[in-house]
């Protein structure tokens, strides 16, 4: 299939008075058309900035894109005018954003943001709009489409609201739509709804989509590739199914190991990623994670780990990666016979 | 609504034994609507909590979850009496909070603390570590002279995993993992039996949450701490808890022992919920029933008739928009409140 997006090396640092934040440094990965991604990571690991990069919407200053091509239909969106820019936002590319209140105009009407994209980028008159955003309120699921366009957002739940958001990142027909942490603010029972409505649309109209999350469920269960990232740079990348069969960095390992799950019984301890994320203004050399890895060597703590290849469409940064299938192994039988261990406990405990 | 407060108490299994250490009988908290500029008046109430009766055990953790305006927070506050409950009774250790004087129920409070959910807001960013922790000590007048009072702080910052040192630092120099522990630490300073624990982890990331709930089953341990655990992740809760009470638009609608109301949900509520929730593993979460429920939570400000969950239940019929279904004892210790609750298999 033919490549939507790439972004090779991408460097977007901060420049603040603490000192240069590299929020993003040295990330390339490729989208193809109507594929799902799942950028995954931690605050702060530079996830909604690189998303931010390829719209070019960083707030400069203090931020910058400093190194780094990003390939959108082969036209580099770096060194396109800021014109041309406009014509791609909202129409070629558009966005979801996380607080479906504060990214809602208050005094504006439904209708009147809907309809503006529909205006500027394909040139429909009020009357055409109107009737295209009332067409498109119903397709994201909302009841009485032709009285709800009248109405404001405040007027909208939460969940809704996030429907109001899809429909105008539809509008346009786009190519790609970045969804950051759409679902982060609702509640469990709404989330699955709108998640559901973005899957089914994208696939429908066979747009690409980008989901930005921390999350870890609602990428297994929607995306189609993922890249996890750390401290500004993507340190595994791989198919959903790949990532969560066979991780193949200690940090992907560490997360998913780190969350209670319902599907499996309950452990006696939680097995967390020790420390904290370090801090991005003044990175050590060497492997950002190693500080927290339970598997670093010393050649962690002077060289940074490249993204090397560990199987069919499958990467990892680390340089334990040969080893790692087998730690990962051993890591996980720890984790069982420590698990048969406490039932066997627990049994003789309650005397059942 | 049209069961007693008398009558719900009995069936959560109100029991007179020592073991029981609080109490919650038919708690109602209504919050007035008012209208009108210069001439306020009360033209509606939202019911936040609407009958809510439940029992914590000595040294246990309860878990509350539902979603957001279901009234868990508000039940855990009505607890700490933060809100003065419109109607019910809270019975700690044998003794009604709500009928306490403002004076007696400061007292009360060294037995049970609260940890807030946001650690950014919930501390005051112009004191240090060590005095918000130590504040605590000093009001309940649990420490005599300088000497003292810094050593338990830096007992207490050692009990949470931070170092004593860290003491006279600020909390814009923590990280959200660091700040929350600060919380708890400051929620221990008095020594208490009881803690409601509203959120404990949502605000903080996934590496991070871990720590806190090991440090949280750690203290609980150490002291034998009893909480109320209240959150909406599914998932974190089931791990916590023994018991868990699933809510709904101010009703507790399942109440049962974590293993079965994981396993073995009645409600339709409860099924729909965890069905909502994904599982990292694409594969095994490719597999699992789905129930997507439709439409959204009603207002609490003008609740559905009869069963609140009815508009969005899959299995709902004529009776469930009529009457408000108790909650009962559907299996031992397994209590549901669904007229439906026995009877249907799939749906």
């Amino acid at each position: 299939m033919a490549e939507l997006l790439q972004v090779r090396d991408l460097r977007t640092y901060f420049y603040t008075f603490e000192g240069v934040v590299k929020a993003v440094d040295g990330v390339s990965y490729e989208l193809e058309e109507g594929e799902t991604l799942g950028l995954v990571g931690e605050s702060g690991c530079g996830k909604s900035v690189s998303a931010l990069s390829v719209m070019r919407l960083i707030p400069d200053p203090p931020g910058k894109i400093v190194d780094g091509e990003i390939l959108f239909e082969d036209d580099d969106i770096l060194k396109i005018d800021m014109d041309d820019m406009r014509q791609i936002r909202g129409g070629k590319i558009s966005m979801v954003f996380q607080e479906p209140m504060t990214s809602l105009n208050p005094v504006l009407t439904v209708e009147k943001q809907l309809t503006e994209t529909l205006q500027l980028h394909m040139g429909m008159n009020r009357e055409e709009s109107r009737r295209e955003g009332v067409d498109l309120l119903a397709r994201v699921g909302i009841p009485d489409p032709e009285r709800r366009i009248k109405q404001y957002p405040h007027q909208f739940s939460g969940g809704m609201r996030q429907r109001v958001m899809i429909a105008m990142a539809l509008s346009c027909n786009p190519k790609l739509i970045i969804a950051d942490e759409p679902t982060t603010a609702l509640d469990v029972t709404i989330q699955a709804q709108i998640l559901e409505l973005m899957k089914s649309l994208t696939s429908e109209f066979g747009v690409a989509l980008i989901v930005i999350t921390h999350n870890l469920g609602v990428v297994a269960r929607y995306a189609d590739r993922v890249n996890i990232m750390y401290a500004g740079k993507v340190i595994e990348r791989g198919t959903a199914q790949e990532i969560y069969a066979n991780p193949r960095h200690p940090y992907t390992v560490g997360l998913l190991n780190s969350v209670p799950r319902l599907d499996l019984p309950r452990r006696a301890k939680l097995d967390p990623i020790e420390g904290q994320p370090p801090d991005l203004v003044n990175l050590a050399p060497g492997c950002s994670f190693r500080d927290r890895c339970r598997w670093a060597v010393d050649k962690c703590a002077t060289e940074s780990p490249p993204l090397m290849s560990t199987g069919e469409g499958h990467w990892s940064a680390c340089w334990r990666i040969e080893e790692m299938e087998g730690l990962v192994e051993e890591y996980r039988n720890d984790r069982i016979r420590d698990a048969v261990a406490e039932a066997a406990e627990g049994a003789t405990g309650d005397g059942s | 609504m049209t069961t007693s407060p008398e009558v719900q108490a009995q069936g959560t299994g109100t029991a007179t034994d020592d073991d029981i250490l609080l109490d919650v009988r038919g708690l109602k908290m209504y919050f007035p609507v008012s209208s009108g500029l210069v001439f306020q008046r009360t033209v509606a109430y939202i019911k936040a909590v609407d009958g809510v009766s439940f029992t914590v055990k000595r040294g246990e953790t309860l878990g509350l979850v539902g979603e957001s305006g279901c009234g868990k927070t508000t039940t855990g506050r009505c607890i700490l009496q933060l809100y003065k409950p419109t109607e019910g009774q809270v019975i700690f250790e044998g003794q009604d909070l709500t009928s306490l004087s403002t004076r007696m129920m400061r007292e009360k409070r060294r037995e049970m603390q609260v940890i807030f959910q946001d650690p950014y807001s919930s501390l005051n960013p112009r004191m240090t570590a060590g005095n918000i922790i130590g504040e605590p000590l000093i009001v309940h007048g649990l420490v005599h002279g300088k000497a003292e009072y810094r050593e338990r702080v830096a007992d207490l910052l050692q009990n949470v995993g931070l170092n004593p040192y860290m003491a006279d630092r600020f909390p814009h120099e923590f990280s959200g993992g660091q700040r929350q522990r600060i919380g708890v630490a400051r929620a221990l300073s008095v020594g208490p039996k009881f803690i409601v624990a509203d959120e404990p982890v949502s605000a903080l990331d996934v590496s991070i949450q871990a720590q806190i709930i090991n440090l949280l089953e750690d203290l609980q341990e150490q002291f034998g701490l009893t909480y109320l655990f209240i959150a909406h992740d599914l998932s974190v809760v089931r791990h916590i808890s023994d018991r868990v009470g699933v809510m709904y638009l101010g009703h507790m609608m399942e109440l049962a022992e974590r293993n079965e109301i994981y396993v073995n949900p009645i409600h339709p509520y409860t099924r729909a919920l965890l069905s909502a929730v994904p599982i990292p593993d694409p594969i095994i979460d490719a597999q699992r029933e789905r129930i997507l429920l439709t439409g959204e939570v009603p207002s609490p400000l003008n609740p559905p008739s009869g069963c609140v969950f009815h508009p969005r239940c899959p299995i709902a019929n004529d009776e469930c928009t009529q009457h408000l279904p108790e909650l009962r004892e559907v299996e031992p210790n397994h209590w549901a409140a669904c007229i439906r609750a026995d009877g249907y298999g799939a749906f």
